[in-house]
This record gives structure tokens, C-alpha cells and sequence, in this order.
């Protein structure tokens, strides 16, 4: 059996974390991935994971959550972004491929990618 | 679902969707006995006996969304499939327990696939929920219970990308370290 990794990683971890704590916690940006079982059968774990590995390689700070079925399956796998003060918009069939482009161009250059919108929400 | 760890986060998702705060997920693979059982419980609002019997049904759902629940028929059919089965109990008010059994060795038992995949995306998806995770093979064990790691990083998130690279690695070690050698 390998070394497994241990609580006292954790801890380590935990200091050093604790500076960059209070930037990362007021992180204005949600993405939320539909989890229910269309979600689920389309392919939206591999969707988190590669938005978790983007968000990591390009150090953008975004909570990422999941959400279940909204009765839209045929869409599935569907991914929300929302930030603060701006629509939430919802994409349609996302792939893992396409994760870079999304993340790029909605996050980073602030433009939505239109031909993957299915709708919008008004910002709060 | 190709995988049996999607059908496992499928059940996960349910008992989050059913207001659970805390879910165990026990796996035990016994090649003595060729089965292969998963089990999540979880302290949700739990079903009248009347649904729980039902739940089986495609055509029964809470869901307002959707009239049609197909997680746990899909579960069934893949138990069913290798020479096993699911069976529901669920008590109002106290949760829900769904298991699934598969012969281990049946050629159209699904793989399990990516479970440290699925194990993280409950875990970082919903922050809320504890979650334990207790998987057994042929004796040997590997455990995670996230009220643990919590406890560990202090006001740190289990989100924050050092915990999440870390808790990649600890799963994965830790999972392949259960795997049996081919036969």
C-alpha cells in the first residue's frame, strides 16, 4: 500500500493558507454545475473537475458548487456563472473541452459566450 | 451510467437534495463471497413507506422539475444486470438508506470508475454536508470523514486549492492502495 498523505499535511496546510484566507472567502464569483442524474449521466463530474483544475491553473478564486436537475436534461451538462452585480448566465452542454474557453472568456475578459447561453438571470 | 462510482454519486446527490447533513457511504468488495456492495445513508427527511416502495418506479419522483426519477431505476437495472439488487429503507423525519449489491466478478458488473472524482465532487460542492467514507477490501480499509478534516484546517475551507490538491492525492493514494491484484 502507498504512503498515504496525512492529517498533518492538513495542518500545514492551514497555515499557510490563513493568509490568503480573507481575499479567497469574499471571492464574489459562483459556478454551479447541474448534479442531478441527467446532470449526472451527461458528463457534469468531468465538467466540475476540469473547471476545478482551470480555476487552479490560472488562480482564479470561484466557489463551485453543484446544484440537482432544474428540468432542463437535454441541456445537461449545465454550468451558471454568476458574479457579483452582473447576470447570472447559464450555459448548455458543456463538455470538458470546452471549460477553458468559458472560464477565459467569461471570467477572465468579462465577455459571455453567446452561442453556448440557454438563459440569463438578472443580478440580484 | 458506465460507472458505478456515477450511480454512487447519483444516490449522493439524492440524499443532499433530501436535506441531509451528514451521509455515510460504505463500500465492501469481498471476492470470497464475489459481491460487491455500496450503502449511503444519510440523516435526510427521510420518505413515507408508501414512496419508499415506490422508488423504484421511473415514474415516481418528488421532483417538481421533472416527472420522471430515474437514478435509482437505473441503479436497479445495473444491479439486477450482474446478479444483484437494491433495496431502499427510509423512515420519515429520520433518513434514508439505499444499498446496492453486484456479484463482483459478474462480466456486466459496470467498473467503479472514478470514485475520487465523485468523492470530490459532493465534498467541494457541497460544503455543508459531512461525509464519511468507509471503503473495505478483502479485510483491508481506507477511511475519510470530512468532520475530521475540518477539524484539522480550522476556519480554512475544504475548497481552498491546497486542501483540494491534497485531498485529490489522499483519495487516490488511498484507493488505489485497497486495489486487488489482477487475477
Amino acid at each position: 500500500m502507498p504512503k498515504i498523505k496525512s492529517l498533518d499535511d492538513l495542518r500545514r496546510i492551514r497555515e499557510e493558507a490563513q493568509q490568503d484566507l480573507r481575499v479567497r472567502l469574499e471571492t464574489g464569483t459562483r459556478i454551479i454545475v447541474g448534479m442531478g442524474t441527467c446532470g449526472i449521466a451527461a458528463g457534469a463530474r468531468d465538467v466540475m473537475r476540469a473547471i476545478l483544475e482551470e480555476l487552479d491553473r490560472r488562480k482564479i478564486d470561484a466557489h463551485v458548487e453543484t446544484v440537482g436537475c432544474i428540468g432542463m436534461c437535454s441541456c445537461e451538462p449545465l454550468v451558471d456563472i454568476e458574479q457579483a452585480g452582473h447576470a447570472r448566465v447559464t450555459y448548455r452542454n458543456i463538455k470538458p473541452h470546452m471549460v477553458p474557453r468559458l472560464i477565459e472568456e467569461h471570467l477572465i475578459n468579462g465577455r459571455v459566450v453567446e452561442e453556448w447561453v440557454v438563459g440569463r438571470l438578472p443580478a440580484s | 451510467m458506465r460507472e458505478l462510482a456515477l450511480h454512487i454519486l447519483d444516490v449522493l446527490e439524492n440524499a443532499v437534495e433530501a436535506g441531509a447533513t451528514r451521509i455515510t457511504l460504505t463500500i465492501e468488495e469481498d471476492s470470497s463471497c464475489d459481491r460487491f456492495t455500496f450503502t449511503v445513508r444519510d440523516n435526510g427527511r427521510g420518505m413515507p413507506p408508501e414512496l419508499a416502495a415506490r422508488v423504484l418506479d421511473p415514474f415516481v419522483t418528488t421532483r417538481q422539475t421533472r416527472h420522471v426519477g430515474l437514478g435509482l431505476p437505473l441503479l436497479a437495472a445495473a444491479a439486477e444486470r450482474a446478479g444483484g439488487g437494491v433495496q431502499v429503507r427510509s423512515e420519515p423525519g429520520r433518513g434514508t438508506e439505499v444499498s446496492a449489491t453486484f456479484r463482483l466478478r459478474h462480466w456486466d458488473r459496470a467498473p467503479l470508475g472514478d470514485l475520487p472524482g465523485t468523492l470530490l465532487a459532493l465534498i467541494l460542492g457541497k460544503e455543508g454536508v459531512h461525509l464519511t467514507y468507509l471503503h473495505r477490501v478483502d479485510g483491508r480499509e481506507f477511511r475519510l470523514d470530512t468532520a475530521e478534516l475540518r477539524q484539522a484546517l480550522g476556519e480554512v475551507p475544504l475548497t481552498h486549492p491546497s486542501v483540494r490538491r491534497w485531498l485529490q492525492e489522499y483519495l487516490r493514494e488511498g484507493i488505489a492502495g485497497l486495489e486487488r491484484p489482477v487475477e
